[in-house]
């Protein structure tokens, strides 16, 4: 923090010493041919250029080594590890053409600074070089959508069989997880069956909705897969667990999944963050109104053992005298067809 | 015998137009200042409308800088400013999410494609094609009308009980279509749409214009493969702009159609307020479709005429030719091109079907490419140049430098896979901010620096210009580079406050650095508003030519002229780009000097 107030002072004087050079230069310019004064000016932001470059450069590597620590930690989920090392491979070539491009036009900028005896070359076209550097960039990132869409893939086209399923379900402010419980079937619902008692309008005749628990944590046991159903009833919502490198939106009127394997549990992710009070956390991340900020959940990882006895603990939707008789609602309402298909999968 | 077109539509002979100029104009205030149909007056004016927004949308960047820097302090000067919104001096968290949206949108709209297109396009192309109006001066004048109505409407929004829309810029329903869900979604949303649906007039008017004239108006041996590449760009632009808007104002009509007259386009299974709604059937990924289909090209919009003005003013401050201009042509048209079938990667985590990301992964990172060529191009021809540091040269050169860094940071959030975890985070607005609006917005600085002297007959001040510059650039990387660690460290954008979660809570130190940045920033733009202001009337009286450059607007009389050229319009005999050309007496030649009148420095094949 010091460091970055320092550094702002220190911009803060770099201000006023050209602001002095501005009279300076400015009482002078009477005494002076326009020419003159041009060379002066190219000369100083000449060098001007030279110092922003290095500056620059020195400030992102000291960033980088000073917020390193503040990044997301190991990823927790089992996909999110491929991710991570792909993002380190897309920034050893981003850096490296950062750094060479970065390079070439400043330092261009200050060694081809005006000088009266010299010429610009006249150099205008050059179809060989046109063609190296259209080819290269095309070769490069075609390697790296491969590789994008590989993880892609192998994040989205899963085939479901052995996941547990869980419903997220996102409201102005806050979310509600529906576990499937021993069927791991998740109960019809519908918006229309919505009441104080029935947040999430489950519908009270379908059978696979009678073991379904509703929570306002996510716990989740370790390495095994969980398929998460993602919803919304009023606007969209996003469904993000920056620590899995999981996102998927909560947009009402459809069903959204994302399907991942927890790795690391909340236990042992205190001791890789050396933060005995670190919890993982479900934020919203798409702007759904004015406490958008606020809307965020625990997000527990448990030995298997522990979830089941957590889950246990936790109450049923419709639990003896909290269930409410709900109000009939034509059949044809009760489902959004995306359920349906959930079960069916399995 | 020649026949052109006037300004004024009707046809004239050129020999009689010497003695057409004298006898036209009695002008008084309003057709000269307020209804003007002169391309250079109209430019003139969106260029001082779009600084005025700015300054608006800057200054509530500033009032949101200062509550994510110091999230419980209290500013009671916000009070004076925002009323009960900023009560105690307390930023009000919906007021919060107004400002980002009312920020980006005259930001994105009204300065950088009104003020930036709209500025430029009508001061250069007649100037540069050698015209001597638009194609249609008066549709031109309604262009600009349209486009300050629509920045009225867009002030009055903020003034009103429920506050100004701020279901941030993108708008998305359902929270932009219903009233429950935000207090901005009232009657703000509606004024915002109906500002919208002026501006997407204003902007139709106004291409239709450049895109006839470019194509119509060019003057005696101006072939395409003569234009200056700002002209391309500005043409490129334009027919982005014709084929995209609609679907905005489609994406908008619908959006009313849904909040006024219980239509269902965007909306189903909603319950809100302890009521479910009656909508039923409705996707709210479709507006996104629809929304993004203009938003990606909206992108270029921005970006190439900022592109177009850097080119011209690298090569004539390099004094050598720019490098490669078929391939920035070409580089141009590819990405307009693709600009139109990308739109998905706004959209990877929404709920689209992850194969038709998986289409939009390809045609992303293909941007890269001719991208990658304009930066090499860019960098090509300051080598072995003999560089000029004018305040216009070196906002060129910024703008390359943030073309490539918020360049290279898009491949990353277009590949579907690593966006998962940036998307909508800090690394999204550092990205953007870094490619489209600070690239563009130099572009645009360069522009005036360069062209100042072309719009007043005046220079602006060069010593507060290289201050301006310096200030600019370093707080603009001051601000936007460390918002790339808040995002990778998991921080969502349009938070009110990072605070709710507490490993967040360390990331402060990095929000109080950008915000000091912030304010420095916005002390440089007071010292670049002083500057364009005092210069108009106090500048140094201009040359003719003041950077010695080859393009035709530098041959018209500094005096401004209704019809541009006293008597003939200049002949254009080659490329714009012959500067520092073997043999020729001057390190440049400009366009209207024949190949007869050069035989020292032609060289075999010569015929740009």
């Amino acid at each position: 923090m010091n460091i970055l107030l320092i550094l702002a002072v220190v911009f803060g004087v770099l201000v006023l010493v050209r602001l002095a050079n501005v009279a300076q230069l400015a009482s002078q310019l009477s005494g002076e041919s326009d020419e003159a004064e041009q060379d002066k000016d190219n000369k100083v932001n000449a060098w001007l250029m030279l110092g922003f470059l290095w500056f620059g450069l020195f400030l992102l590597v000291y960033m980088i080594l000073r917020y390193r620590h503040y990044m997301l930690p190991v990823s927790a989920s089992e996909h999110g590890v491929g991710l991570d090392k792909l993002m380190n491979v897309n920034w050893v070539i981003l850096f490296v053409v950062f750094f060479i491009t970065q390079i070439a036009l400043f330092g261009f900028a200050f060694k081809y600074r005006y000088n009266k005896n010299r010429r610009g070359y006249f150099y205008h076209d050059n179809n060989k070089l046109e063609v190296i550097w259209t080819v290269i960039p095309a070769v490069v990132l075609i390697a790296l959508v491969f590789a994008g869409l590989k993880q892609w893939n192998n994040i989205t086209q899963v085939k479901h069989n052995d996941a547990m399923y869980v419903q997220v379900y996102g409201k102005q402010f806050d979310w509600t997880v529906r576990y499937s419980g021993k069927d791991n079937k998740l109960g019809k619902s519908s918006f229309r069956m919505i009441t104080d008692n029935n947040p999430l309008g489950v519908d009270s005749n379908d059978r696979a909705a009678a073991d379904d628990i509703i929570t306002k944590e996510l716990h989740m046991p370790v390495g095994i897969p969980i398929d998460v159903v993602i919803n919304s009833r009023d606007v969209i919502h996003s469904f993000f667990l920056p620590h899995f490198r999981v996102q998927m939106n909560a947009v009402p009127g459809m069903n959204t999944h994302f399907y991942f394997k927890p790795t690391i549990t909340t236990a042992k992710m205190r001791v890789i963050t050396k933060n005995e009070k670190f919890d993982y956390v479900l934020l919203c991340n798409k702007i759904c109104g004015v406490a958008h900020y606020n809307m965020q959940m625990k997000v527990v990882v448990d030995e298997p053992a522990d979830f089941k006895a957590w889950l246990t603990k936790e109450k049923l939707v419709f639990e003896k005298s909290a269930a409410p008789a709900p109000a009939p609602a034509p059949q044809a309402e009760k489902n959004s067809g995306e359920e349906k298909k959930v079960v069916a999968i399995k | 015998m020649e026949i052109k077109q006037s300004h004024a539509g009707e046809v004239l002979h050129e020999e009689h137009a010497h003695a057409h100029h004298e006898h036209e104009h009695e002008e008084n205030f309003w057709t000269k200042y307020v209804f003007s149909t002169d391309h250079k007056m109209i430019s003139k004016q969106f260029l001082i409308t779009a600084i005025l927004m700015a300054f608006v949308a800057m200054g509530m960047s500033m009032m949101f800088r200062l509550q994510l820097a110091w999230p419980d302090t209290k500013f009671h000067f916000l009070e004076s400013i925002i009323g009960h919104w900023g009560k105690d001096g307390k930023l009000d968290p919906g007021f919060y999410l107004a400002l980002v949206t009312i920020h980006g949108t005259i930001m994105v709209f009204f300065v950088l494609t009104g003020g930036l297109s709209g500025t430029f396009s009508n001061l250069l192309i007649p100037f540069q094609v050698g015209a001597r109006d638009m194609a249609s001066g008066f549709l031109n004048m309604l262009s600009y009308w349209f486009f300050f109505a629509s920045s009225m409407v867009m002030i009055i929004s903020c003034f009103i009980a429920t506050g100004p829309a701020s279901g941030g810029w993108t708008i998305y329903p359902p929270l932009s279509a219903l009233p429950q869900a935000i207090p901005g979604s009232g009657l703000g949303m509606t004024l915002w749409l109906v500002s919208m649906s002026l501006f997407i007039v204003s902007a139709l008017l106004g291409g239709i214009n450049y895109v006839a004239t470019v194509i119509n108006l060019r003057t005696d041996g101006m072939s395409m493969t003569r234009l200056p590449l700002t002209i391309w760009s500005f043409l490129i632009t334009a027919i982005l702009g014709i084929l995209s808007f609609p679907v905005l104002f489609a994406a908008a009509l619908l959006l009313i159609f849904d909040r006024s007259f219980g239509t269902s386009f965007y909306l189903s299974d909603i319950f809100i307020d302890g009521a479910p709604l009656a909508h039923a059937g409705g996707s709210p990924i479709l507006f996104q479709h629809l929304f993004w289909f203009l938003g990606h090209p909206e992108v270029y919009i921005v970006l190439l005429p900022a592109l177009g003005l850097a080119s011209e003013v690298i090569s004539v401050n390099s004094r050598k030719p720019i490098f490669g201009y078929k391939a920035m042509i070409g580089s141009m048209l590819v990405i307009a091109f693709l600009s139109f079938i990308v739109w998905g990667h706004h959209m990877f985590v929404t709920g689209m079907n992850p194969f038709l990301g998986s289409v939009f992964v390809f045609t992303t990172l293909l941007v890269a490419i001719p991208s990658a060529v304009k930066v090499f191009n860019y960098i090509t021809t300051l080598w072995k140049g003999n560089l000029q540091f004018t305040p216009a040269m070196l906002f060129a050169i910024g703008l390359v430098s943030f073309f490539i860094t918020g360049g290279l940071t898009g491949i990353i959030l277009g590949d579907s896979a690593l966006d998962i975890n940036v998307h909508d985070t800090y690394f999204v607005v550092a990205h953007f901010h870094i490619v489209m609006g600070s690239s563009a917005i130099f572009g645009m600085f360069a522009g005036v620096y360069h062209w100042f002297p072309r719009m007043y007959g005046r220079l602006m001040n060069k010593k507060l210009g290289y201050l301006h510059f310096w200030l600019t650039i370093t707080s603009v990387y001051g601000v936007f580079f460390p918002m790339h660690f808040l995002g990778l460290a998991g921080l969502p954008r349009r938070y009110y406050a990072n605070t709710a979660y507490e490993p967040f809570h360390a990331l402060v130190n990095i929000n109080v650095m950008i915000t000091i940045f912030a304010i420095l920033g916005g002390i440089a733009q007071l010292i670049f508003a002083f500057n364009f202001f005092y210069s108009i009337f106090k500048g140094k009286k201009s040359s003719q030519n003041p950077w010695k450059s080859n393009t035709i607007e530098w041959t018209a009389p500094v005096e401004h002229l209704h019809g541009n050229w006293p008597g003939a319009i200049p002949k254009v005999h080659r490329w714009p780009y012959d500067y520092g050309k073997p043999g020729a007496p001057d390190d440049f030649i400009p366009q209207t000097v024949p190949y007869s009148a050069t035989p020292e420095s032609n060289i075999p094949g010569d015929d740009h």
